[in-house]
């Protein structure tokens, strides 16, 4: 049987997934500390309304509430146990509204970081980070849900994890990475790094690509760099809406729909296939993003000078994958490596 | 296999030896540090001048390449992990002769945010920079911080947090330690991804710290701010 979102993949040459997750929990009454996937058994209204505002904003592929639901991401709010039933009821929600949308939409069950550092570096075993993704990844598929996405990775070696438990799980998948520090994931990975990791996986993903980072610009350096690296699997760019600010108690972000409308079209030229927001991505932006994804005829790629004219300056000067990036001069003799 | 001859540490004068030490550190080999170390106690340094000169002087070094995005997080675990090596033989010797104490911070990421991996970054770093540090891990509710800066006593309040939907609760926290009239005891620096200064301003903290390397230059700057004014009063 052909996943339901590869079927998509090949009958359009663009798709729009959805915005934020948490801004939109947090404007519903999430309060800071609170796990939003026990909202999924407590107040499965607001789920529902949160899934129904993309859905209803235009979106074709809209994620789970489940960023947060491994094992070691609910042990904080004591409910470890509970990972299956949390992830299987966010699907099963989320598979009530595609199914009531009256045309294809795609439940995406979303699985996010461990949160730990994986070894030789820090205490997650390869073995205990696919065990929890996999956990999770049978409650999404249990749930319903047509696909699982991965995002928001920094490590490759939880990337590679969560890429196993999908296959044990028996499910297509996407997964992005979060490219926010000096163009490259926290752990040093670069666009390019990215593009040659995912070919290298056993069971590669239907789409890969960037989400979250810093802002809507350096997101789109990075799809430039997946698509520079030479790989024709899909793209997907999720760029956060602007840089957040803080009024009046609130987080807020700057960037407005007429913005990621922009983004969203920049995202498209730059060869993305799968596009939507993140962080401050409200259904307001998605309807802006829709509409200029439909109205706006396709156009080169745009340059860095572009990019940066438009939606704003980049966090860095080199996102690792020149050579004009900064280097360390040695000061004494390096060590013979065995 | 290279070709480069083995290096003999204890062959190398001083010089070359805390030159060599930092770029162990750098390359994050924490046996090699450890027989640096080692090897600067026999000669007569005191463990004091051995922290500031040749491992503080190695994670700076770290911390600016770390800053100016040439090493990431992998790297600099690795050097931090060296430098606890070299550490865990000073810290002992550093307390029998009455060094200094360079600062000491409490740090924590907020409450409902289990994140730890920037604070442990900056725990590290500070640790690096000869600063004594406690680290209260994750999901910190104020009344944590108000119970470790009370029987702490430190210089610095570190607080944490990658999360927009935890970020507020540094507020909370910040306006709780005004209430009871206690802010201005301590320096309070903010880290963390979805923070800025404009931020860190807003809440009232002392500094928002980029990343880790630049929470240690600030928390070297306000330390060495506060110890002056002491001194003026004094």
């Amino acid at each position: 049987m052909t996943n339901p979102l590869a079927e998509l993949l090949q009958t359009r040459d663009w798709l729009m997934a959805d915005g934020a997750t948490g801004t939109t929990l947090f404007n519903m009454g999430l309060q800071s500390g609170d796990a939003p996937e026990l909202w999924n058994a407590d107040h499965p209204d607001r789920i529902t309304a949160l899934y129904k505002g993309a859905v209803d904003a235009g979106s074709d592929i809209f994620l789970t509430n489940s960023f947060g639901g491994t094992r070691s991401r609910l042990k904080l709010h004591n409910a470890q146990d509970r990972a299956y039933e949390l992830n299987k009821l966010a699907a099963e929600i989320g598979r009530e509204v595609a199914d009531a949308s009256g045309r294809r939409v795609i439940v995406a069950g979303s699985m996010g970081p461990t949160g730990e550092i994986m070894a030789p570096m820090g205490p997650l075993t390869h073995e205990a980070a696919v065990e929890m993704f996999h956990e999770q990844a049978e409650g999404l598929r249990d749930g319903g849900a047509d696909v699982l996405w991965v995002e928001t990775i920094s490590a490759p070696e939880e990337y590679a994890a969560a890429a196993q438990a999908c296959a044990m799980a028996g499910m297509d998948w996407c997964g992005t990475m979060s490219f926010d520090t000096a163009g490259r994931t926290m752990m040093g990975l670069t666009s390019a790094g990215m593009a040659e990791l995912v070919e290298k996986l056993d069971h590669a993903p239907l789409a890969y690509g960037a989400n979250c980072g810093v802002g809507a610009s350096d997101l789109l350096r990075t799809v430039l760099g997946f698509r520079a690296a030479g790989s024709e699997r899909p793209v997907i760019a999720k760029g956060n809406a602007g840089i957040p600010k803080y009024h009046d108690g609130h987080i807020h972000y700057d960037g407005t729909p007429e913005l990621m409308a922009r983004y969203a079209v920049m995202a498209r030229d730059a060869g993305a296939t799968i596009i939507g927001g993140c962080c401050g991505t409200t259904p307001e932006h998605l309807r802006a993003m829709r509409k200029a994804l439909e109205e706006t005829p396709r156009g080169a790629a745009p340059a860095l000078e572009e990019i940066a004219e438009v939606l704003g300056g980049f966090s860095s000067g080199s996102d690792g994958t020149d050579d004009n990036g900064p280097k360390r001069e040695r000061t004494s003799r390096r060590r013979a490596k065995g | 296999m290279s070709d480069e001859e083995d290096i003999i540490l204890s062959e190398l004068d001083d010089d070359e030896l805390v030159s060599q030490m930092f770029d162990d550190l750098y390359d994050g080999l924490k046996e090699e540090i450890e027989e640096g170390v080692n090897i600067l106690l026999e000669r007569g340094w005191t463990p004091y001048d051995i922290l500031t000169k040749a491992l503080v002087g190695g994670m700076t070094i770290v911390g600016n390449d770390f800053r100016d995005g040439i090493l990431f997080v992998p790297e600099v675990l690795m050097a931090a992990n060296a430098m606890k090596g070299g550490m865990a033989i000073l810290k002992p010797l550093l307390v029998e002769t009455g060094a200094p104490r360079i600062g000491k911070m409490v740090i924590g990421t907020v409450k409902g945010d289990i994140h730890d991996i920037g604070k442990n970054l900056v725990s590290m770093m500070m640790e690096g920079a000869g600063f004594e540090v406690v680290d209260l891990g994750i999901n910190n509710a104020v009344e944590s911080y108000l119970e470790a800066l009370e029987t702490e006593g430190p210089d610095i309040l570190g607080m944490s947090a990658l999360l927009t939907t935890t970020m507020p609760y540094m507020k909370v926290v910040i306006d709780t330690l005004k209430e009871k009239g206690i802010r201005d005891d301590y320096i309070v620096l903010v880290g963390g991804a979805p923070l800025n200064e404009e931020f860190g301003r807003a809440i009232g903290a002392d500094a928002y710290c980029r990343d880790a390397a630049v929470a240690v230059e600030t928390a070297k700057e306000f330390v060495a701010r506060k110890h002056n004014q002491m001194a003026a009063r004094a």
